[in-house]
């Protein structure tokens, strides 16, 4: 069986390579943040759920706001923004 | 795939264990089923990414061959339809479901279909569980299973349940450093369910509680999670077992309270609710005719009750109720099962008084405790302080505001989940052609 390639994709700028099928979420983990978003009274969130209910790993991708990041896979190119 | 409208004789909403098992005995019988599931993958909440369940080679099937459009040899006509990462939003008029997919919008037409939802898990508030990790137990799992490394980190797992010991479980396999599993329910009812195991699906809960023992993971009862610090992210926890308290470093905290089903789409479609769950008749049917409903939204109860009630409902809505009747009494087995799980996992009212004046209940509009309590029903929270109309639409308050006021939440309107302007006009039009 062929290694499985890796999928790099940005983070706030940054490059990272992830194995194939690793969500977003995952990947912001990985790259070291916590913190993927603000909340109305500005505190920071990050993933409960894991499964696409709460809403709190909510992250700009490809410049589309709002997207859950749980519930993506990573996407060779894909641009990752969190904090907002 | 393009078309706009799709039709079926049954259409089975969930592709877990009860979705998968109630299509694959439906479209055995000879309806032409279509089976939806929101997740880009088949499997539910237990078999997602398991390649190596054994349990019915059929239905595992179901969950490898994603790309196959059929089930039986290819020169018969497709009579299974797979449509993963497609889910229900709105139910316009009887007979017709409006789903989505990422990119897409469709109607189905069905003669008959099957609820099989799931459950998620509750989640309670306490000082500090808006903390970034501070996770889901099944959610941290399922950040695990979609790839994120735990190898060395230091994880408390807290809450109440056997979803819990099923997570120690896994963690441990993935090489975690789990340093506790605090179940908050009382020992001596832990004891008094343990001797009432004697049969099948308790089996499994045993040996699940023998596995983490092996696992050398202190497994205390009587414990819970009175608060989670750090300054932007978790750092430790602290914990309570009768008068002791104490703090553990962790890079992790996954914490859940059993398990609540996920009746709001039997709710849109007007069916009866009892204590929590939607009410079915022994065909698995619910009070609206043709709707039938399996698995976790009947009430909690573990893969065996999904998969059993999956079967009937199948065989029910395929037209075969009198061959699902032999399945019944594997259903009544199952059923006490559940009956005792839920029993034994019941939440302790000490677990009221962990939030303080300033703790949030509801996540996604920062509503706190003592913003709560100046309202007297879920209506009023709603009205004043945006309770539950945040983009989770009360799915993790809602159980939570529950548990603390007593307050039901209203009924459900569509769509059951933000969907886009487009599902909403499309259920407009099927409603207007009615
Ligand atoms: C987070 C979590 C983790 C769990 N982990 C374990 C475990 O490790 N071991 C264990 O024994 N049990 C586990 N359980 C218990 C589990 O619920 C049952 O064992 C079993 O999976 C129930 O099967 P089901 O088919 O009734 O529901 P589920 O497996 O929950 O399947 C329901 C499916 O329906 C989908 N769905 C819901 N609404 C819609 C909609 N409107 N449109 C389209 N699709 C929809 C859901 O995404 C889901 O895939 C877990 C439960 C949860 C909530
Ligand atoms: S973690 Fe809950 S929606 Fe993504």
């Amino acid at each position: 069986m062929p290694m499985p390639e890796t999928v790099s994709l940005r983070i706030n700028g940054k490059e990272l390579s992830v194995a194939p099928g690793t969500t977003v979420a995952a990947a912001i983990l990985i790259a070291g943040h916590s913190a993927f978003r603000r909340s109305v009274a500005g505190t920071p969130r990050g993933p409960l759920c894991g499964m696409g209910i709460c809403f709190e790993c909510r992250v700009t991708v490809n410049g589309e706001p709002h997207a859950r990041s749980c519930q993506i896979e990573c996407m060779p190119g894909m641009e990752v923004r969190t904090g907002d | 795939m393009t078309e706009a409208h799709v039709s079926c004789d049954v259409l089975v909403v969930g592709g877990g264990p009860a979705g998968l098992t109630a299509a694959q005995v439906a479209c055995e019988s000879g309806a032409k089923t279509i089976l939806l599931d929101d997740n880009p993958a088949f499997g539910g909440q237990i078999w997602r990414g398991a390649k190596h369940f054994r349990f019915d080679n059929k239905v595992l099937d179901l969950i490898s061959d994603q790309t196959a459009a059929q089930l039986g040899t290819t020169d018969e006509p497709a009579r299974l339809r797979k449509m993963p990462g497609w889910r229900v939003v709105a139910a316009p008029r009887p007979g017709v479901a409006t789903a989505e997919s990422l990119s897409e919008t469709n109607s189905i037409h069905f003669q008959k279909l099957i609820l099989a939802t799931g459950a998620r898990e509750r989640f309670l508030p306490f000082p500090g569980w808006t903390l970034p990790n501070v996770m889901g137990a099944g959610g941290l799992q399922a950040m695990v299973k979609s790839g994120l490394p735990i190898a060395g980190k230091r994880v408390v797992i807290a809450g109440t349940g056997p979803l819990l010991l099923a997570v120690a479980e896994y963690l441990k396999q993935c090489r975690a450093d789990v340093r506790l599993i605090a179940e908050q329910a009382s020992g001596s009812s832990l004891f008094r369910f343990g001797l009432s195991l004697t049969s099948h699906p308790a089996k499994l809960f045993q040996a699940a509680m023998l596995k983490a023992r092996l696992l050398t993971v202190p497994y205390l009862t009587d414990c819970w999670v009175t608060r989670a610090e750090g300054k932007d992210t978790l750092e430790r926890v602290c914990l309570r077992q009768e008068s002791k308290s104490w703090q553990l470093e962790c890079d992790y905290l996954a914490t859940g309270f059993h398990l609540i089903p996920n009746t709001e789409l039997a709710e849109l479609m007007g069916c009866a609710i009892e204590n929590g769950c939607v009410k079915v008749d022994e065909d698995q049917q619910t009070s609206v005719p043709n709707v039938y409903c399996a698995g976790e939204p009947t009430g909690i109860g573990g893969v065996e009750k999904s998969v059993v009630e999956g079967r009937i409902a199948g065989l029910a809505a395929a037209g075969l109720a009198q061959e699902a009747r032999k399945y019944h009494a594997v259903w009544r087995h199952c059923a006490r099962f559940a009956g005792r799980l839920n029993e034994t996992f019941r939440l302790r009212e000490e677990l009221k008084a962990l939030s303080t004046d300033e703790t949030f209940v509801c996540r996604c509009e920062d509503v706190t405790l003592a913003q709560l309590r100046e309202c007297s029903t879920w209506r009023a929270a709603k009205l004043h302080r945006r309770c539950g109309m945040g983009p989770c639409q009360g799915r993790i308050c809602g159980p939570a505001v529950e548990f603390l006021f007593g307050w039901k939440p209203e009924s459900v309107r569509p769509p059951v989940f933000p969907a886009r302007v487009e599902s909403l006009t499309q259920a407009d039009v099927e409603e207007k052609s009615s």
